[in-house]
C-alpha cells in the first residue's frame, strides 16, 4: 500500500482498539458489549494487516521456522478463545461476586468478566479466520 | 414508522434480487451489503441499539472477506444450461415453496395478535431486572444471566467454526 494508507493506519488503528475496549467494559452499562467490542477489535487487526501486508506480521519466512512460529501463534490464539468460555461455565449461573450500586463502572458481579472474556474470544476467532486466509494462500504459492 | 420500515425492506428485497443476478461478483457482494446495512436502519427503528451496533460491525467485517475471495477467484459467475436434473430441482423447489406458503398463512391465522400472550415472559425479565442483575443494560442482564446457556452456546459454535475454518483451508497437510 501507499505511505498515505500506512499513516493513516497507524494513526486511526490504536484509536480503533481503544474503542473496542471501551465497548467491551462498559458492556453492562451501554449499548454494545463482549461480541460488538470483540468484532471491533478484530477489525483494528485486520486494519494493520491489509495496509501492511502478511509479510508484517512475520509469519511466512522459511520452512523449519515458520511452521513453528506459525503453530505456536495458531495454538495461542486457539487457546485465549478456548479459555475465553472455560472459564465462564464453572459459574454460569452464580452470580457470587457483590452486585455493587446500579450503573457504577464495576457492578454486576460476575458479568463484566463474562463481556471480557467472549469479546477475547470473539476478537480471536474472526481475525483468526482472516489470517488463516492469508498464510494458507500464501503457503500454497510456494 | 411503518412506512419507513417498509421502504427500507423494499430496498433490502431490491439488493437481494440484484444480488441473485448480477454477472459481476464483486457488484453482488456489494448488493448483499445494501441488504445489510439496511437491516441496520430497521433495527435503529425499531429501538435495539445493542443489535445496530454487532450487525453493523460483523457486515462490514464480512463485507471486507468477501471482496478478498471475491479478487482471487474468477469475479464472474458461470452459467451453465438447464438439463433434466435442473428442471427436477427447479419443479421441487416451487412446490417447497406453495407447501410452505400454505401452512404459513394456515398459521398465522391461528396466531394471536403481535405483542399480547406471546410477551408474558418477558414482563417477568423487565420488571426488576437490574435490581435482579445489578447490570444498567437489559441486554446484556439477559443475555449473561437469565439466558446463560444460550451465550456459552454461541461461544462454542464460534469456536468450532474456526477450527473448521483450519481444518478445510489447510493447504500443507493434506498430503
Amino acid at each position: 500500500m501507499t505511505i498515505i494508507v500506512k499513516k493513516t493506519t497507524q494513526l486511526i488503528a490504536g484509536m480503533v482498539f481503544m474503542y473496542g475496549i471501551y465497548v467491551i467494559v462498559h458492556g453492562h452499562l451501554t449499548p454494545g458489549g463482549g461480541f460488538a467490542g470483540g468484532v471491533v477489535i478484530a477489525g483494528s487487526l485486520i486494519l494493520v494487516t491489509l495496509a501492511y501486508g502478511g509479510d508484517f506480521l512475520k509469519l511466512v519466512k522459511e520452512e523449519a521456522g515458520t511452521t513453528i512460529v506459525e503453530s505456536l501463534a495458531t495454538i495461542l490464539v486457539i487457546t485465549i478463545a478456548v479459555s475465553g468460555f472455560l472459564f465462564g461455565t464453572k459459574i454460569f449461573f452464580n452470580n457470587f461476586l457483590p452486585k455493587g450500586i446500579v450503573g457504577h463502572l464495576v457492578s454486576a458481579g460476575v458479568l463484566p468478566l463474562y463481556n471480557i472474556f467472549v469479546g477475547t474470544e470473539v476478537a480471536a476467532s474472526i481475525f483468526i479466520i482472516f489470517l488463516s486466509l492469508i498464510i494458507f494462500k500464501e503457503e500454497s504459492q510456494k | 414508522m411503518e412506512l419507513a420500515i417498509s421502504i427500507v425492506v423494499g430496498f433490502m428485497i431490491l439488493g437481494a434480487l440484484y444480488a441473485i443476478h448480477a454477472k459481476d461478483l464483486l457488484s453482488s457482494v456489494i448488493a448483499c451489503g445494501i441488504v445489510g446495512y439496511s437491516l441496520v436502519i430497521c433495527f435503529l427503528l425499531l429501538r435495539a441499539p445493542d443489535l445496530a451496533i454487532v450487525q453493523i460491525v460483523v457486515d462490514t467485517i464480512t463485507l471486507i472477506i468477501m471482496v478478498a475471495v471475491v479478487l482471487d477467484s474468477s469475479k464472474e459467475e458461470s452459467y451453465s444450461k438447464l438439463d433434466t436434473r435442473g428442471y427436477i430441482t427447479a419443479a421441487t423447489g416451487v412446490l417447497i415453496i406453495g407447501i410452505l406458503l400454505y401452512f404459513f398463512i394456515d398459521s398465522i391465522q391461528t396466531l394471536d395478535v403481535l405483542g399480547k400472550s406471546s410477551l408474558r415472559m418477558a414482563k417477568h425479565y423487565i420488571e426488576g431486572a437490574a435490581q435482579k442483575t445489578g447490570s444498567a443494560n437489559l441486554v446484556t442482564g439477559v443475555v449473561f444471566d437469565f439466558r446463560g446457556y444460550d451465550t456459552m452456546g454461541e461461544a462454542v459454535v464460534l469456536v468450532t467454526a474456526v477450527l473448521g475454518v483450519l481444518t478445510i483451508l489447510r493447504i500443507k497437510g493434506k498430503k
